[in-house]
C-alpha cells in the first residue's frame, strides 16, 4: 500500500516535471513578447527589461536556471505584477479560489449523489422528468450565462426587497460565496447526477441487489449498502479531477462575480505573456491535478475492498 | 448508460418508499454538512478579503466604494505604466504641478515656477508633506528623477524625461546618474536644466513619472517599495491605509495633506477590481458603487432607470495606421489617397459602432487639445474630408500602375480582439471590398502579439490607438517623427521631422502651434493614418455624490474634488 502511494507520487513527480517542460518551451515559442507595451522603449530600456528578467540569456541557460529555482520552489517575480513573487501570487490566491472549488464541489457532489438516486429510484416518474430535464440545461448552458443570469437575479431579488439580501459581487462574507460556488459548481453537478443514475440503475438489476431482497435484507438497507454504496464509485473516479477542474476552472465566475481568486491570474497571464506567472500557475495546477488523481486511487482502496493497491 | 436492462426489474413501491425515506435522511445530514462547512470557509475566506458590503456611500463614515479596472501591477510611481496605478496614484501622490477641476495647471507641491529657455526652477511650498509627517523637499524630487533614469530601474517611461540635460545618456547607461541636470539647490528650490528648450516642461512634470521618492524611505524598503500598502510613502490627498491584493483597497483621508481644496472624503474603497462592465452595472444598480461607464446595450436601461448619464471624452484618437516600410503597397501615396478617399468615419460611428460618447475622427489631434488662446481645432480646422469614389478608383488605378501589379494582392489588417475593433476591421473589410474591390483579410490577435506584429511591420494596415501622456499638443504631435519608436508604419519624412522639432523646441507659441497646424495637414495630405473615431464614455453618478470627474488627460476617474452631498440638489 505504501509502495504503492510512493511509487504513484514518483511518477506524479516525472508527470509534473514534463508539464513544467512542455509549458516553458511552449510558452517561449508563443508569438508576442512580454515586454512589450504600449508605449514603445528604446533598445536601453529594452536590454535593462531583458537582464531584470533573465531574458538576455541563452533559453537552454533559462531553462536550467528555471529548473534549479523550482526545485527549491521559487517561481520567481511577476513580469505583470512587478515586485511580487509569483509565489505570493499562488499563496494569496489560491486560497480563495479553493474555498470557493470546495464550496462548489461539495454542492457538486452531494447534490449530483442525491438527485442521481432519487431519478433512479424514481426512474420514467415525474421526479425522474424534471430533474433529469434540468440536467440537461445545467450540462448546456454555459457558465457565463448562468453566472451572468443569477446576477442579475440577484439585482432584481435585492432591489424587491429594498435591502441587499445576497451581495451582487465581492469577496468577504459566506453571503458572498453562495451563488457564484452553486453557479461554479452546477455543471459538474448535473454531470454527476447524470453518471449517478445510470450507475444506479446498473446495480439496481445486479444479482447481489436481488440476492439480499430474496433474503428479506430490509429495502433501506439494501439501498444504503448494497445499491448506493455500489453506484457511488463511478462518481468518485470523476471526482478527483472534477475538483481539480473546478478549483482551476473559476475564471469566469471570478470575473463576473469580482472574486480575487488564482483563475484570473492564470487566464490573463496568457494574455499578457507573464512567463513567470504562467509558468508558477501552471505547474502548481498541474501538480494540484496530479495530486487529487492520486488522492482518488488511493481512496478506492477504502471505498471499495475488492480494489487492492499494490 | 446501459439503461435497457432495467425493464427486467418490476417496480416495487413499497421498496421505492422506504428507500425514499432512507434518501431523504441522506439529504438532512448533507444539508446539515453544508452548512457546517459553509461556516468554516466563511471562517476561512475573512482571511483572503474583507467586507465590503459597506454600499455606494456611507453618508455617517463620510465613504464611498469605488471600482478598479485591474489591480495596480505595483505603485511604484516612477515605473507605473497603467490606467488603474494612475488612478490610484492620482489620490495618493502629488507632483510638483497638478490639474484643477476644469483641467487647468495649478500648483502642487511646487508653490510657483518659472520655465526658461535652458531650464526651469521650482519653489516649493513650506506646508507640503509625506504622509510620515516630515516635510516633502526638492531633494525628493532630485532621487525620484534620478532613479528613474537609472538603466537598473528599468523605468518603461523615463524617456518622458529625455529632455531634461544628460537624462537620455544616463538610461542609456553612458553616464552615471550623479550627472542629471537635476539640483536641490536648497530643500525648497529645484533648478533644471534642458538638453533643449522645453516650453511645455510644466505640463510633463504633472506626470507619474515625475512624481517625489524620498530617499532614506525608498533604501529602507529593499527594492519592494510600492509593492504593499506599508511599502509606500504618500503625499497627496489621500493614503492608501489597507491593500489586500486583488481584492480590495482602502484609501483614508491623509492628515498631513497641505490643501483643503482636495480630499473632502473620509474614506474611499475600492472594494471591486472588474473589467466586466455588466457586472459593474448590476453592482451600480444595486447601490454597491458610486460610479460606472455604460456601453451602448445598456442605454435602455440606464434611461428606464432615469439616470443622469454623462459623457466625457476618453482621450483616445483610433485610427487606421498604415505600413510605410517600402515593401508593402501602402507604401504608395496613390493607394493611401484611394483609401482615404473612399471612406467617412461618420458612417462608421453613428451607423456602425452606436457607441455614445464616440465621435468619428476628423485629425489626429483630439476636440479637446488646446491651441493658443482656443481649442486648436478651432484655430486650425482640420482638412475638410469628402467622400469621393470616383476620385478614390482613380487613384487605386494610379497606384496599381506605379506598383506594376495585375491585381493587388490581399491587404492584412492587423487588428485588436476586442468586439468594438473587430467590428470596425469588418465593416473595413466589406467597405473597400465593395468600393474598391480590394481584398482585406483581417488578422485578429490579443494585446501583447498585435503589438509585436505593428513593432516587426508585419501588416499592411493596423487599427491602432493613441491616448495622451500629458496635456500638450506634442503628446500626438511628435507621434509620426522618424525617430519616434511608436511610430510602428515606419513612417519618415523630412518635412515631418522638421515641424517636429519646431514643436518640440519653439518658445513662441504661436509659432509653435503653426507646426501643429502643419503636422495636421502632413498627416491628411500624405495620408500617414485614416482617422477613425476619438473614443468616449457615457456613466453614470450616484446623484449624492458631487465633484467626481473623468479625465482625458491623466487618472480616468478622479475623486480628488468629490464629496457627498444629500441635500437633493
Amino acid at each position: 500500500m505504501w509502495l504503492y502511494v510512493i511509487k504513484r507520487l514518483l511518477q506524479g513527480i516525472v508527470t509534473v516535471w514534463f508539464i513544467a517542460t512542455a509549458t516553458f518551451f511552449a510558452m517561449h515559442n508563443v508569438p508576442g513578447d512580454p515586454l512589450l507595451n504600449d508605449r514603445a522603449v528604446t533598445e536601453a530600456i529594452r536590454a535593462n527589461l531583458e537582464a531584470k528578467y533573465g531574458l538576455d540569456q541563452p533559453i537552454g541557460t533559462q531553462y536550467l536556471i528555471y529548473l534549479r529555482n523550482l526545485s527549491q520552489g521559487d517561481f520567481g517575480i511577476s513580469f505583470t505584477q512587478e515586485n511580487r513573487e509569483v509565489n505570493d501570487i499562488i499563496r494569496e490566491h489560491f486560497p480563495v479560489s479553493a474555498i470557493l472549488g470546495i464550496l462548489a464541489v461539495v454542492f457538486a457532489a452531494a447534490g449530483g449523489v442525491l438527485f442521481g438516486a432519487l431519478t433512479a429510484l424514481y426512474r420514467n416518474r415525474l421526479p425522474d422528468y424534471i430533474i433529469m430535464f434540468l440536467v440537461i440545461l445545467g450540462i448546456s448552458v454555459p457558465s457565463f450565462v448562468v453566472a451572468a443570469l443569477s446576477q442579475l437575479t440577484l439585482v432584481t431579488l435585492n432591489s424587491a426587497v429594498g435591502t441587499t439580501v445576497l451581495p451582487v459581487a465581492g469577496w468577504g462574507t459566506i453571503l458572498h460565496m453562495l451563488v457564484p460556488a452553486m453557479v461554479l459548481g452546477l455543471g459538474t453537478m448535473a454531470y454527476l447526477t447524470r453518471l449517478m443514475r445510470s450507475s444506479m440503475l446498473e446495480v439496481i438489476s445486479s444479482d447481489f441487489v436481488r440476492t439480499a431482497k430474496s433474503k428479506g435484507v430490509p429495502p433501506a438497507r439494501i439501498f444504503a449498502k448494497h445499491q448506493l454504496r455500489n453506484a457511488i464509485l463511478p462518481v468518485i473516479t470523476v471526482l478527483g479531477p472534477a475538483i481539480a477542474a473546478i478549483t482551476t476552472g473559476g475564471f469566469v465566475v471570478e470575473l463576473v462575480f469580482a472574486i480575487p481568486g488564482l483563475g484570473r491570474y492564470f487566464v490573463q497571464a496568457v494574455q499578457q505573456l507573464d512567463y513567470t506567472v504562467i509558468m508558477g500557475t501552471t505547474v502548481f495546477y498541474g501538480a494540484f491535478l496530479v495530486f487529487m488523481v492520486i488522492v482518488v486511487d488511493v481512496l478506492y482502496g477504502f471505498i471499495d475492498p475488492r480494489v487492492r493497491l499494490e | 448508460m446501459n439503461e435497457a436492462s432495467t425493464t427486467s426489474i418490476t417496480t416495487d413501491d413499497s421498496f421505492t418508499t422506504s428507500a425514499g425515506k432512507q434518501l431523504g435522511l441522506y439529504t438532512l445530514y448533507a444539508l446539515l454538512g453544508l452548512a457546517a462547512l459553509i461556516y468554516m470557509l466563511s471562517v476561512a475566506a475573512g482571511n483572503t478579503g474583507s467586507d465590503t458590503s459597506g454600499g455606494a456611500i456611507s453618508v455617517e463614515r463620510n465613504s464611498i466604494t469605488i471600482t478598479l479596472r485591474e489591480e495596480p501591477p505595483q505603485l511604484d510611481a516612477g515605473r507605473a505604466t497603467d490606467a488603474s496605478s494612475f488612478v490610484v496614484l492620482a489620490h495618493v501622490m502629488e507632483g510638483l504641478i497638478g490639474y484643477d477641476d476644469n483641467d487647468q495647471l495649478i500648483p502642487g507641491v511646487a508653490e510657483r515656477w518659472e520655465i526658461r529657455e535652458d531650464g526651469a526652477t521650482f519653489w516649493l511650498r513650506d506646508d507640503a508633506m509625506w504622509s510620515d509627517g516630515q516635510p516633502v523637499t526638492a531633494h525628493d524630487f532630485e532621487f525620484g528623477w534620478k532613479r528613474v533614469l537609472d538603466p537598473a530601474t528599468a523605468a518603461e517611461y523615463s524617456f518622458i524625461m529625455y529632455s531634461i540635460k544628460n537624462a537620455e545618456a544616463i538610461n542609456q547607461g553612458e553616464l552615471p546618474k550623479e550627472m542629471l541636470a537635476v539640483t536641490a539647490t536648497t530643500d525648497k528650490i529645484l533648478d533644471i536644466e534642458f538638453e533643449r528648450p522645453t516650453p511645455y516642461f510644466d505640463k510633463l512634470v504633472a506626470f507619474n513619472t515625475f512624481f517625489p521618492l524620498r530617499e532614506d524611505f525608498y533604501e529602507s524598503t529593499n527594492g519592494r517599495y510600492g509593492a504593499d500598502a506599508d511599502m509606500m510613502l504618500y503625499n497627496g490627498p489621500y493614503v492608501v491605509e489597507e491593500w489586500v491584493h486583488g481584492s480590495t483597497m482602502l484609501w483614508t483621508k491623509n492628515p498631513y495633506y497641505w490643501s483643503d481644496e482636495k480630499g473632502f472624503l473620509d474614506e474611499i474603497v475600492t472594494a471591486y477590481i472588474t473589467q466586466d462592465v455588466n457586472a459593474k452595472l448590476n453592482l451600480f444598480k444595486d447601490g454597491q458603487i458610486v460610479d460606472t461607464h455604460l456601453v451602448a446595450p445598456m442605454l435602455p436601461t440606464a434611461m428606464e432607470q432615469r439616470w443622469q448619464i454623462d459623457r466625457v471624452m476618453d482621450g483616445t484618437v483610433f485610427f487606421l495606421e498604415f505600413n510605410h516600410r517600402e515593401d508593402r503597397v501602402t507604401d504608395n501615396l496613390n493607394f493611401r489617397k484611394a483609401l482615404q478617399l473612399a471612406q467617412d468615419p461618420t458612417e462608421l460611428v453613428y451607423k456602425v459602432l452606436k457607441e455614445a460618447g464616440y465621435l468619428p475622427a476628423e485629425s489626429l489631434f483630439p476636440v479637446w487639445i488646446q491651441g493658443v488662446e482656443d481649442v486648436f481645432r478651432k484655430e486650425y480646422p482640420p482638412q475638410e474630408h469628402q467622400m469621393n469614389l470616383t476620385l478614390a478608383r482613380e487613384h487605386l488605378e494610379m497606384a496599381r500602375r506605379e506598383l506594376g501589379l495585375e491585381e493587388f494582392p490581399p491587404i492584412i489588417f492587423l487588428s485588436g480582439d476586442t468586439p468594438v475593433s473587430l467590428l470596425a476591421a469588418e465593416y473595413y473589410q466589406e467597405l473597400y471590398r465593395q468600393n474598391l474591390g480590394l481584398e482585406i483579410r483581417i488578422d485578429a490577435q490579443i494585446f501583447k502579439q498585435r503589438l509585436a506584429k505593428m513593432t516587426s511591420g508585419d501588416f499592411d494596415i493596423v487599427l491602432a490607438g493613441w491616448g495622451p501622456d500629458y496635456f500638450d499638443a506634442l503628446t500626438f504631435g511628435d507621434l509620426f517623427a522618424s525617430w519616434n519608436l511608436n511610430n510602428r508604419g515606419r513612417y519618415d519624412s523630412e518635412e515631418m521631422d522638421r515641424q517636429v522639432r519646431i514643436a518640440q523646441s519653439e518658445l513662441d507659441p504661436r509659432k509653435r502651434m503653426d507646426a501643429f497646424g502643419e503636422i495636421q495637414r502632413i498627416v491628411y495630405d500624405d495620408v500617414i493614418v485614416i482617422p477613425m473615431y476619438e473614443r468616449g464614455w457615457s456613466f453614470v453618478v450616484d446623484p449624492r455624490l458631487k465633484g467626481f470627474k473623468r479625465r482625458s488627460v491623466g487618472p480616468e476617474t478622479d475623486y480628488n474634488y468629490a464629496y457627498i452631498d444629500v441635500s437633493g440638489n
